[in-house]
């Protein structure tokens, strides 16, 4: 085990310098940089100007120069300056990490607590009218864009109760700030929640015809037992590493619904940075969402050996 | 009967001098909330061109004048006194010279005397080591040859000719008055002002926070409390949430004609005013590259515009068709209809115009068989494209063949300035309904903001000559020979000014809206609010 997770941790070392260089060059291949920008929004374009706040940024300096400084800063701890605010970039990025950790994990819960009993259900009283009703919801789920979804829910609010329910900056209490992300968690995961629910029906339907469980039910198991302990037992593995890649997946769904909510996150916040080629911003941010993505991956692998004994990484 | 009507009479003038005047009427405190469309690029005005900056920070500073902020026409004559309290011209009307308002101090308590006023235009005209990054109304200065201080309280203009418009530009919301004291960089994240409102805080992306300054020169203003801004980027949720009543007030002109109609039906109390932009939708056209550095093809192109459907389509048939200046009654120098109606692509005869277009294209060998094949670019915004896609199907009935081209919004201007296009759609702002604002800003041969590089001397001279012109009339004259000239140049022809709407609770008042221009009506100095009343 002890090798197998230095062998992981070096990888990770591995996939993080390939995605920062990755990050680096494809910023640097869109079109534009912020320069433009600043001189786009002010509808002229001054080449003297422009050369000059591109040497203040060095933005003039060899592109190697550029990433050996940035990962410097990286070691460092210091991200350097956000383009369009002029502010540490860490000052801007930090604040905005709660409000969408808090989102995602929501919808996270949401997405577990809906999608996995609600499988099991569906598998178990496969082709009933309640099986047929959690299928039509699941795909409902799939088909849904997730903007269209929020938006529908805003209306709704707005028409039927006269309120709007966008997230404030300073909730009265941590029951408002819970009762506002409640609503735009729903709206990001509905989907993961009907991914996760046809996963875990398909996963088991597969169990739930194996031999080990025709056994269970013949030592004169419970129905409750023979399907919570030892079918869903066997069929959460597909599920767990489905909801590994649906935290990583979160973050394009959180782009739009923190937008249509209103909600000040990174993953807005991230658009918005692309969108004025904010590099300090951008290439810290995604090195941060990276990092998630390649620690939860690593956590779901972790996982397997707790989930099923049989697992043993030095095999 | 004679004794009780002279008893009514006493009462109804006791009840007028013990009841509560206009002027008395304003209630004090509450914060106004508005919601804005996306992030303010930088909060110094005099380094932005948006409206983005101009709303939320316009309420930080004081000009040395302003446009009446009572008054809906922005007009030579709705100018009043700011941090000046007087202004006069020698007699070669070379000179200005501003008495300024004593013992006005900055939001961090340091007085502001004459030294600020010649240190904004000495950043602004490039003479201050620590200028604007960017500069985009450097025209605007173009003729001011010198500040001049005299004492704390007087400063002195010093121009190359006489220029009447200078006292516009001086009234716009883009020429507030800087602090000497505070660096431009600093202007940019917190800006330090005189005016009604402090700065607070400004959270990229997400709000602006401005609090009441107690110690405003003008007494007994302002009313409000605070003005808070929330950046809201997604138009739905926004106009959702004025609709719900979480905001007092939408962006400048955010809501369009179609979306006026939901907003009227949902929220029926609001006040809305539909007003002129002052945005125009125009059609740029690269007089260097081949074949459109033949003027024929430009005239025909020209001949094609049927303006009524791109107002009809784009605008629900509000906007306004004009020129080069707003057309009246909002718009001040514009040209009279019958005047417009005889430039080339303005006859009301469109079909007319076109076989005479496509007379033209054929002369030069163009047919339907065989049409000219070109590109329209344009920036990938939908107000931006949707009406270069209509400019395409009006350009096919005059055998051009044109694919959309739609061009990343963060380098369209660098692409147009590097003259990278044939045809092109664009949208261009003006500050202030004044012909000096426009016509140097976008057809002077040495303006930076003169996208299309179009350059002609003998209307360079026009411009230089309608500048001077004490006398308004005389020089609408010359404005409209300007519009003809450019018209027949088919120097970026204007297809329309669009028309949007800005809505407010009936519960914000003292706000008026102007009608002639977004820019210069955002001091939020008279606004109240009267939520009882509401």
């Amino acid at each position: 085990m002890g090798a197998y997770l230095v062998r992981r941790l070096c990888l990770m070392v591995v996939t993080l310098v390939g995605m920062s260089i990755l990050i680096f060059v494809m910023l640097r291949l869109v079109p534009g940089n912020i320069t433009d920008i600043i001189f786009d929004s002010a509808g002229f374009v001054n080449p003297a100007a422009k050369k000059k706040i591109e040497h203040q940024l060095g933005l003039d300096q060899p592109i190697l120069t550029q990433y050996v400084n940035w990962i410097a800063g990286l070691a460092r701890g210091d991200l350097g300056y956000a383009y369009v605010s002029e502010k540490p970039a860490i000052n801007e990025i930090l604040p905005r990490i709660p409000v969408t950790a808090k989102l995602a994990g929501l919808a996270l819960v949401f997405s577990v607590l809906f999608g996995v009993p609600l499988g099991v259900v569906s598998a178990v009283r496969q082709n009933t009218a309640l099986d047929y009703v959690l299928r039509v919801l699941s795909l409902s789920g799939l088909s849904l864009p997730s903007f269209w979804l929020g938006l529908l829910i805003l209306m709704a609010f707005v028409h039927f109760l006269g309120w709007i329910p966008i997230y404030k900056n300073t909730p009265e209490s941590p029951w408002q700030e819970l009762a506002l992300l409640c609503i735009p968690a729903a709206a990001v995961g509905f989907r993961s929640s009907a991914l996760v629910m046809r996963l875990t029906r398909s996963s088991m339907l597969e169990v739930l015809r194996q031999d080990y469980i025709r056994t269970a039910r013949a030592k004169g198991a419970s129905e409750t037992a023979v399907n919570y302990e030892h079918a869903l037992r066997n069929a959460v593995l597909p599920v767990v590493t489905i909801i590994g890649i649906e935290a990583a997946f979160l973050i394009g769904g959180l782009i739009v619904t923190e937008t249509v909510f209103n909600i000040p996150g990174v993953a807005r916040f991230l658009v918005e940075a692309i969108r004025w080629r904010d590099y300090p911003i951008v290439q810290n941010l995604v090195m941060f969402i990276a990092v998630i993505v390649v620690l939860v991956n690593f956590l779901v692998d972790l996982m397997y050996v707790v989930l099923d004994p049989r697992i043993k990484y030095e095999a | 009967m004679g004794w009780s009507a002279g008893l009514a009479v006493l009462l109804a003038l006791a009840a007028m001098a013990l009841g509560p005047s206009p002027a008395l009427a304003q209630k004090q405190g509450g914060t106004l909330r508005i919601y804005h469309r996306d992030n303010p690029p930088s909060a110094s005005i005099h380094e932005e061109a948006t409206i983005s900056t101009v709303q939320p920070f316009m309420a930080v500073f004081n000009n040395l004048v302003l446009y009446d902020q009572q008054k809906p026409l922005d007009s030579p004559e709705t100018i009043m006194p700011d941090l000046a309290d007087s202004w006069s011209w020698d007699v070669t009307n070379t000179k200005l010279t501003f008495k300024l308002h004593a013992g006005v101090k900055w939001h961090d308590g340091k007085p502001f005397t004459a030294r600020d006023v010649e240190c904004t235009w000495n950043k602004l005209t490039g003479k201050d080591p620590d200028d604007f990054r960017k500069n985009p109304r450097a025209v605007w200065w173009q003729n001011l040859k010198d500040v001049t201080v005299n004492g704390d309280l007087e400063v002195t203009f010093v121009l190359t000719r006489p220029q009447p418009s200078i006292l516009a530009m001086f009234a716009s919301g883009y020429t507030p008055v800087y602090p000497c004291h505070v660096s431009t960089k600093d202007m940019r994240t917190n800006p330090i002002g005189t005016g009604p409102f402090k700065f607070v805080e400004f959270k990229r992306g997400d709000s602006v926070k401005f609090v009441r300054n107690p110690d405003y020169w003008k007494p007994g203003k302002p009313y409000l409390d605070g003005i808070e801004w929330k950046v809201i980027e997604n138009r739905s949720t926004r106009i959702l949430a004025f609709v719900a009543g979480e905001f007092d007030m939408t962006f400048a002109t955010d809501v369009t004609v179609p979306l006026l109609r939901d907003v009227t039906s949902q929220a029926p109390k609001a006040i809305c005013e539909l007003a002129p932009t002052y945005v125009s939708t125009n059609l740029i056209i690269n007089p260097s590259t081949a074949p459109f550095n033949d003027p024929k093809i430009r005239r025909a192109m020209a001949l094609t515009l049927d303006r009524k459907v791109f107002n009809d389509i784009l605008s629900g048939g509000k906007a306004e068709i004009s020129g080069v200046m707003l057309p009246p009654p909002a718009g001040v120098w514009g040209m009279p209809p019958e005047m417009l109606h005889a430039l080339p692509g303005y006859a009301a005869d469109v079909e007319k115009s076109r076989a005479e277009a496509r007379l033209i294209m054929e002369g030069l060998g163009y047919s339907e068989a065989k049409p000219l094949k070109v590109k329209v670019s344009t920036r990938n915004i939908a107000v931006y494209r949707d009406p270069a896609v209509l400019l395409i199907d009006q350009l096919k009935k005059i055998h051009i063949d044109g694919e959309l081209d739609v061009v990343d919004t963060s380098i369209w201007h660098a692409k147009v300035t590097r003259g990278e296009y044939s045809v092109g759609l664009n949208l261009t702002g003006v500050g202030v309904d004044d012909p000096d604002v426009n016509l140097y800003e976008n057809y002077s041969c040495e303006s930076e903001r003169n996208l299309t590089r179009y350059c002609n001397k003998e209307v360079d001279a026009l411009i230089d000559k309608q500048s001077q012109e004490l006398d308004q009339e005389k020089r609408k004259k010359i404005v409209w020979e300007i519009e003809r000239r450019l018209a027949e140049d088919l120097a970026r022809p204007i297809i329309l000014y669009d028309r949007a709407a800005t809505c407010w609770q009936p519960y914000v008042k003292g706000f008026v809206l102007h009608h002639n221009s977004i820019y210069n009506n955002w001091r939020y100095e008279d606004v109240w609010l009267d939520k009882q009343g509401g």
